[in-house]
């Protein structure tokens, strides 16, 4: 698969007003690599999955997940959260090896 | 052989002309692939920031603008902004090429841009550049009918298609017509049989895990009936995506689809 970073998709709105319920989405491109799989010549496929997912707000976090071999390919999170202060929100998707694809958006408190 | 081609192109023509006159049957009542699927399945295509094919028609949009082909010229060096140039483009899918007289489908149609335009080596069917594009352009026709020609040139493949549709086929003995016409709405293991139209193609399968295109989806039922599958852009399924696209001409495209 792609090598890292990993296309993503972020769905949020750019802008809200203070103490407004939003609500984000994400999307990364990732095999989800399970690590059970063997290949034609019978060689176990390594494990590639996206282990840890973290968003922070003003560079507190308001959303983390740890995943597992479980999920299935291409993780899709969706969440909420309350609007504050205007400022960056930063995703990090972290996979088994320390690998990072980050992405930022800036929402706007008006 | 001049002389050859062109008989070929009179009974052609006559062909079109019965075709016309009496066209075979479509399904009453449109319906289109995805309201065959859960409701959760249909919310997850309806939002694109939940959509995973999004993914892909995000990587084609930088495709669309990547310089890293053959003699250095990217799509939109010729075409512009697909958003303006694209537009509909999908619906006339798939035609017959003018110089070669094959039929195209849209994957046929980029990788002929890319080795006699853009002088590269044309995408692996079924590799994520090719899924990407596909689905990138055929974004760009979303909410538009089907508009493709079965008439003249495409005539003779029209009925080549029409006739795959309906002739029995594999160990299980069934043609499409049977499923897709005669059998809609019923279930198969775990699926409700849909009309088998194809707007939604390409799809993010979640069989499959990725993005998927049209012909990945007629193999997979080639293998349910137990028959042979045919390569990926093979000039049957090519006739039968035409046909298939005729038939689902009442429908919008709501490609990029989730499927089950």
């Amino acid at each position: 698969m792609a090598d890292t970073p990993h296309p993503t998709r972020i769905s949020m709105p750019a802008t809200a007003k203070r103490g407004d319920i939003i609500d984000i989405k994400t999307l990364i491109q990732h095999e989800m690599e399970t690590g059970y799989r063997r290949d034609a010549n019978g060689r176990v496929i390594p494990r590639d999955i996206v282990a840890h997912f973290e968003v922070r707000y003003l560079d507190e976090i308001i959303f983390a997940a740890d995943t597992f071999a479980g999920v299935s390919a291409n993780p899709y999170f969706a969440f909420s959260t309350i609007v504050g202060d205007s400022g960056p929100v930063t995703f990090t998707w972290t996979d088994l090896a320390g690998r990072k694809t980050v992405e930022t958006r800036t929402l706007t408190v008006t | 052989m001049v002389g050859l081609v062109f008989a070929a192109s009179q009974a052609v023509g006559l062909c079109s002309l019965a075709a016309q006159t009496n066209l075979p049957s479509r399904p009453a009542i449109a319906k289109p692939g995805n309201v065959y699927q859960s409701p959760a399945t249909q919310a997850q295509q309806a939002d694109d920031g939940a959509n995973p094919a999004m993914l892909w028609v995000g990587q084609g949009e930088k495709l669309w603008s990547s310089t890293d082909a053959g003699d250095g010229k990217s799509c939109a060096g010729c075409h512009g902004d697909a958003v303006a140039s694209m537009k509909g483009v999908a619906t006339r899918y798939p035609q017959i090429d003018a110089k070669s007289g094959a039929l195209l489908n849209l994957e046929g149609r980029i990788n002929q841009c890319r080795t006699d335009r853009q002088h590269a080596t044309p995408y692996a069917y079924e590799s994520a550049p090719l899924l990407s594009l596909t689905a990138y352009i055929t974004l760009q026709s979303r909410g538009m009918p089907r508009d493709v020609k079965i008439d003249g040139a495409a005539a003779a493949q029209f009925e080549a298609g029409r006739s795959f549709f309906v002739t029995r086929q594999g160990q299980l003995n069934l043609a499409c017509t049977q499923c897709h016409d005669q059998s809609v709405g019923q279930k198969l293991r775990g699926d409700t049989i849909s009309q088998g139209q194809s707007g939604g193609w390409p799809a993010y399968r979640f069989e499959w895990q990725t993005m998927g295109s049209l012909h990945r989806r007629l193999r997979a039922c080639s293998l349910g009936v137990r028959a042979e599958q045919l390569p990926f852009g093979s000039p049957e399924y090519v006739a039968l995506e035409l046909y298939l696209a005729w038939r689902s001409q009442d429908l919008p495209l709501d490609a990029p689809g989730v499927r089950r």
